[in-house]
């Protein structure tokens, strides 16, 4: 489903902040697998799904999905086969505009911008049934304006937006980690319901290394732009946090450091 | 009796002080669409106000009907706009500069346009839309009801128009950029089209106002930007807690133009120095435009006490 082929990327090359941010990743996912990402500060988590998105350039290496090649699509074309959550609720969402607004631009993704209608009478009820099984509350405020809304709430409608029209890989980035613990994890619960529903292809960036083990079906480890660590299976399901740290400590000489993971256990 | 002639002044003053303020309405309008939509500070129209006046007026000039005339303004104010945005998103010039840019080659462009500095319509021998001969006439050649029955349509088009799913992604791409572009959305696209259409919108304002006045000249737009912010303030600060749907919205930019034109006539008739009129209206501008900083920092510091978790707070928008 998706194939990243020796790709790399430095940041203002030449210049005093000369960043390698990765350094010849490979990664291919199989249709319907859910890869949950681990790793240190900078390790270029961010880095590889904004590559995947098209948000910078690659220096080198080849982007497919399904297939399709598309390391030079620009970011708004390739859109039409990813559904991406952010770390940040602001940035999956339109603040000033409603929520059915909201869903209805989601629900275009990918097709071309006409003068029809942007959003129609059928939608609305299909989306207040959509938002039913968030069961948020959000179905009795269709109209409301999304800066109203919590950050939970966000993330979650962000996810319903993400998957309205299904995409061939879903991208999250920390999307629960702005969230405090108990909202994290309604909103990670709604994660996998939506993903096993639709049967997504998935990754998923996590500084929670529980959640990393018990989500999904495959791990895999970064450190400096490269996967330093990659399990699926049986062999993941057993894992334990120790496990991975003892891993990240073998295979790159020093203890994983990430500030935001050890406030999370 | 001194006090008596003061409010005849005023009152006499006021249908002009209406349809000029009108007038000026949809170019608000126009800079609603960029600054309030887009979120964009477009300085073009500055140059495609003047430039819609001079099209207008030339085409007048050659025999041609009024209303082509102003359509032919609103395809020059598409052309100037357009300019702008391909400055801003294909040469990747900020918004601003672009508009500056434009702007200031625009005055060449209207002089080209006019052959000279300025150039007269005569109400006798033209057959005009709008004159300032006819405010007040109690018929539908008066400016003020004709230009009410223009702006009345073209809220109600633009009302249609920005709820299209093209119209929708405009507003997308001014509300959150990453997300536009993550649903699918041609930012650059849209933020090219919302610009045009803001210009061609000030074009024919200009069209207009120099149909009202009789001719155009090339100094005609010279601080436009600022009346039209100081429109899109007063109006919302006005009537924005009552009119919260989009129609409703613009009409207040409209309405907000047309009390400014209503205070400016005043404080004339108070004797103020028609010279200092500028100054004056860009200081409120800038207190107008301060006033919600200042409200955010206050308000920051208030919840900065309660609260010292930066997490705490949802932001409104
Ligand atoms: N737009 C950018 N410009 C310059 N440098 C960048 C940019 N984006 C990322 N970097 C740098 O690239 C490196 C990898 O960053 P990235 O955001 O991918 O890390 P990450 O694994 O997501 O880390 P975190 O856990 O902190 O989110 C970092 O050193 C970062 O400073
Ligand atoms: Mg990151």
């Amino acid at each position: 489903m998706l194939e990243v082929k020796g790709v790399f990327k430095t940041f203002n090359p030449g210049t005093i902040n000369e960043k390698r941010a990765l350094n010849g990743i490979n990664l291919t996912l199989n249709e319907g697998d859910f890869v949950t990402v681990i790793g240190g500060n900078g390790a270029g988590k961010s880095t590889l799904l904004n590559m995947v998105a098209g948000v910078y350039p690659v220096d080198c290496g080849t982007i497919k999905i399904d297939g399709i090649d598309v390391t030079r699509l620009a970011e708004y074309k390739r859109a039409k086969y990813l559904g991406r959550v952010f770390q940040d609720p602001m940035n999956g969402t339109a603040a000033n505009m409603q929520i059915d607004e909201n869903l209805a631009l989601a629900n275009r993704r990918g097709t071309f911008r006409s003068l029809k209608p942007g959003i129609t009478k059928k939608e609305r009820e299909s989306y207040k049934e959509l938002l039913k099984t968030l069961d948020l509350g959000l179905e009795t405020r269709l109209t409301s304006k999304v800066g109203l809304l919590s950050g939970g709430q966000r993330q979650a409608l962000t996810l319903l937006m993400a998957t309205l029209k299904k995409p061939k890989l879903l991208l999250l980035d920390e999307h629960t980690a702005a969230l405090d613990p108990k909202t994290a994890a309604k909103v990670l619960e709604i994660t996998e319901d939506i993903v096993s529903k639709n049967n997504l292809t998935t990754i998923m960036i996590t500084h929670n290394m529980t959640d990393a083990i018990k989500t999904g079906n495959r791990l895999i480890m970064m450190n400096n732009g490269r996967i330093v660590f990659d399990v699926s299976g049986e062999e993941k399901k057993n894992l334990t946090t120790a496990d991975l740290l003892q891993k990240f400590k073998m295979s790159t000489g020093h203890e994983l450091d990430n500030d935001r993971m050890f406030l999370s256990e | 009796m001194e006090i008596l002639a003061f409010f005849e002044k005023i009152l006499n003053a006021l249908p002009g002080a209406c349809s000029q303020g009108l007038i000026w309405g949809v170019m608000a309008i126009g800079l609603f669409i960029t600054y309030r939509i887009l979120d964009v500070a477009d300085l073009t129209v500055d140059g495609s106000f003047a430039t819609g006046g001079a099209v207008c007026v030339m085409f007048l000039l050659n025999g041609h009907n009024v209303w082509f005339s102003i359509f032919m303004a609103f395809i020059a104010g598409l052309v100037a706009g357009a300019v702008t945005g391909l400055l801003h998103t294909f040469m990747g010039i900020p918004a601003i500069l672009a508009g500056i840019l434009t702007q200031l080659g625009l005055y060449s462009v209207n002089l080209k346009i006019m052959g000279k500095a300025n150039q007269a319509v005569n109400v006798n021998k033209t057959d005009l839309l709008v004159s300032l001969r006819w405010v007040r006439d109690f018929a539908i050649n008066n400016p003020i009801i004709m230009v009410s029955v223009i702006i009345a349509v073209l809220i109600a088009i633009l009302y249609w128009f920005f709820g299209t799913e093209m119209g929708c992604g405009i507003r997308a791409t001014g509300a959150n950029l990453n997300m536009s572009r993550a649903q699918g959305i041609n930012t650059n696209f849209n933020k090219v089209i919302g610009i045009m259409l803001s210009n061609a919108l000030v074009a024919v304002s200009g069209a207009l106002l120099s149909q009202y006045q009789g001719f155009a000249d090339v100094n005609m737009g010279r601080g436009a930007i600022v009346i039209g912010l100081a429109a899109v303030i007063i109006g919302e600060a006005i009537f924005g807690k009552i009119f919260k749907n989009f129609a409703l919205r613009l009409l207040s930019v409209a309405l907000g133009a047309v009390i400014y034109y209503i205070v400016v006539q005043t404080v004339i008739s108070m004797g103020l120095d028609a010279n200092l009129l500028k100054l004056l209206s860009a200081c409120i501008v800038a207190i107008f435009l301060a006033v919600p900083h200042w409200k955010k920092q206050i308000a920051a510091k208030k919840v900065g006490k309660i609260n010292s978790n930066p997490n705490g707070g949802a932001e409104n928008a």
